[in-house]
């Protein structure tokens, strides 16, 4: 496996057939589209322990999901994970007992946290069974695209210009 | 009077949001109500119309923890409308595939979810402080199972490549060699994970219960068998709408099931332990033994032991299974549909799993029903909690509560699966 696609892991979460529930998907299918190489493009349900074995091994981890904090719907949250705690309660509106919160946390104790993690959450507005996004959260999955994007392209260069001093 | 309320608008642990109420009056029990307030699923309605085969992969995505369970369920469902019997390696492969699901859900539970009310701690994040090499011991049984559902399913979650018929593509024998080792790992962990909670305390109780499960001749039930309980009742699966009903309440989106001759009943690992313990293999029966465990087990707080149990199982069949494989020439039988009602029944990690189906001559699905293990589930917790707080009610309020909820996560209760939708009524066209 090259560095690229083993270092750089991108994962959506969340589940499309409850309406804004499925930005994370929806974010990172859209980011498939814009690197079909060099990156590993996950899509979870927001099962924890899952999340924990997704980011296994990966130098670069940037997680996305629905969020219901209370703000208006399409607002966008940036957290760096290893910075500050993820609050538990966040990410509550996920249909798992043990969730992206629970993941980090638990990977945080068991010193299982990837080098770099950032966790995008998009403040949703309508978690009903159905298909598709609210307007301001289809919005937002948008700019989250274009800033994980922009992310993305730093943290290759940024890893491989790393490679690069350490061969 | 002196009354008491113990109230968790939030249950912690468990899948999907529910809440808990239970109300004292004076020395007496007087309201409990397990509520359920996940947005009722619209699966059900949203099938009418679909074809055939679409309906596993639709199914899966009503949980991401079982989604084995719901394309199982649909598989053998449809088969049976179509008149089509799944024999042979498909077969085992659909047992094996099973196995992985039953061992990722229960490590989940056991690990993540339960064994924390055990030990003390509020959650497993703290429980991982003081107990690490035991909650990696968890995450890497997890994984194992996650190992044989990625391998035959093509993917972890909602795997896509269980299709009616069998499968879409079916490994070499040569694929599954990594698995093994990793399985006779995870078998021996199973083992371990036997002793460990064997040592944990256990409150005294117990009910009379009616445990329903499938029974097979020859084997410990997945996929197939008859629904037996231990007060009599011994049916084909699709005479299940004739024993079975299904009542709205209204503190509750999820419909709860009841038989319709007695009440409530008991579904899961620790009724298929009770009702098929001669079926289970000679080193799982032995784990059991050694926990303590007899043939029958009716303390629910003990349902971390034969979880654990099912595990050691698990592992035991899905290495039995790979052993003897043998690729067989096609992946998948074809499934012509025809006009016709067909019913399924298997054993989710949680519990039986039924699904109805009726096909109209295009294949498409005009009549669809779908009762997950927990909304089977719900009346026997409830029963659980009455009798359990009525001879406890002089612990102190929060030591009440915490065994309450502990009470609850005995049946590993999966609200997002048990939520139906209630409301829409769509006609085909």
């Amino acid at each position: 496996m090259t560095a690229g696609s083993a270092s750089i892991v991108i994962i959506g979460v969340g589940n499309e057939y409850r309406s804004d529930d499925g930005a994370g998907i929806a974010v990172a299918r859209r980011l498939r589209a814009l690197f079909p190489s060099g990156v590993t493009i996950l899509e979870e349900s927001g099962e924890g322990a899952a999340l924990i074995q997704a980011w296994q091994g990966a130098a670069w981890v940037m997680l996305v999901d629905a969020v219901r904090s209370g703000v208006p719907p399409g607002t966008i949250h940036r957290l760096d994970a290893r910075a500050a705690s993820v609050p538990t309660g966040f990410f509550r509106y996920s249909t798992h007992a043990f969730s992206v919160a629970e993941a980090v946390e638990l990977a945080r104790s068991l010193d299982q946290l990837p080098p770099h993690l950032i966790v995008y959450g998009i403040e949703g507005e309508n978690f009903a069974a159905g298909v598709g996004l609210s307007p301001a959260v289809e919005q937002a999955v948008e700019t989250v695209v274009e800033r994980l994007a922009e992310e993305v392209r730093a943290a290759v260069a940024r890893h491989n210009s790393l490679r690069s001093q350490s061969q | 009077m002196k009354s008491k309320t113990i109230k968790v608008d939030y249950l912690a642990r468990v899948e999907g949001e529910g809440a808990l109420l239970v109300k004292i009056k004076g020395q007496q029990v007087t309201d409990v109500k397990l509520k359920i307030f996940e947005p009722p699923r619209f699966f059900e309605a949203f099938l009418r119309g679909r074809k055939f085969h679409e309906v596993p992969d639709i199914t899966a995505r009503i949980c991401g923890i079982c989604p084995i369970a719901y394309q199982m369920s649909a598989c053998h469902a449809i088969e049976d409308a179509c008149g089509v019997k799944i024999t042979g390696p498909i077969r085992d492969l659909r047992r094996l595939i099973y196995c992985g699901e039953w061992i990722e859900s229960h490590a989940l539970h056991v690990y993540l979810l339960h064994a924390p009310d055990f030990l003390g701690y509020e959650d497993a994040i703290r429980m991982a402080k003081d107990h690490p090499d035991e909650v990696k011991r968890g995450l890497r049984l997890k994984k194992a199972g996650n190992e044989i559902v990625r391998l035959l399913g093509g993917r972890e979650i909602h795997p896509i490549n269980v299709r009616v018929g069998g499968f879409y593509k079916v490994p070499d024998k040569k694929e599954f060699s990594a698995l093994a080792e990793e399985l006779k790992w995870a078998r021996d962990a199973a083992l371990a994970t036997v002793r460990w909670v064997a040592t944990f305390a256990f409150p005294d109780f117990d009910r009379d219960y009616e445990f329903v499960a499938l029974r097979h001749p020859d084997e410990y039930p997945f996929n197939e068998g008859r629904l037996v309980s231990n007060k009599g009742l011994d049916i084909a699966v699709r005479e299940y709408d004739q024993n079975f009903i299904e009542d709205h309440v209204s503190h509750s989106n999820s419909l709860q099931s009841r038989l319709k001759e007695r009440n409530s009943y008991f579904v899961g690992p620790q009724a298929r332990y009770n009702l098929n313990f001669d079926k289970l293999s000679p080193m799982a029966q032995e784990a059991a033994r050694s926990a303590g465990l007899g043939p029958v087990c009716r303390n629910p707080f003990q349902s971390i032991i034969v979880r654990s149990v099912e595990m050691v199982y698990a592992c035991d069949e899905a290495l039995r299974l790979i052993e003897q494989y043998q690729k067989p020439d096609q992946p998948a039988v074809d499934v012509e549909p025809r006009v016709s009602t067909g019913y399924g029944c298997t054993e989710a990690p949680r519990g039986i799993c039924y699904h109805r189906y009726r096909l109209d001559d295009r294949g498409l699905i005009v009549d669809a029903k779908i009762v997950p293990p927990t909304s089977q589930n719900l009346k026997t917790i409830e029963g659980d909690l009455w009798q359990f707080v009525q001879t406890r009610l002089l612990l102190p309020k929060d030591k009440l509560q915490w065994l309450c909820e502990q009470a609850v996560r005995n049946y590993d209760p999966c609200i997002s699966c048990a939520t139906h939708f209630l409301k829409l009524h769509i006609e085909p066209e």
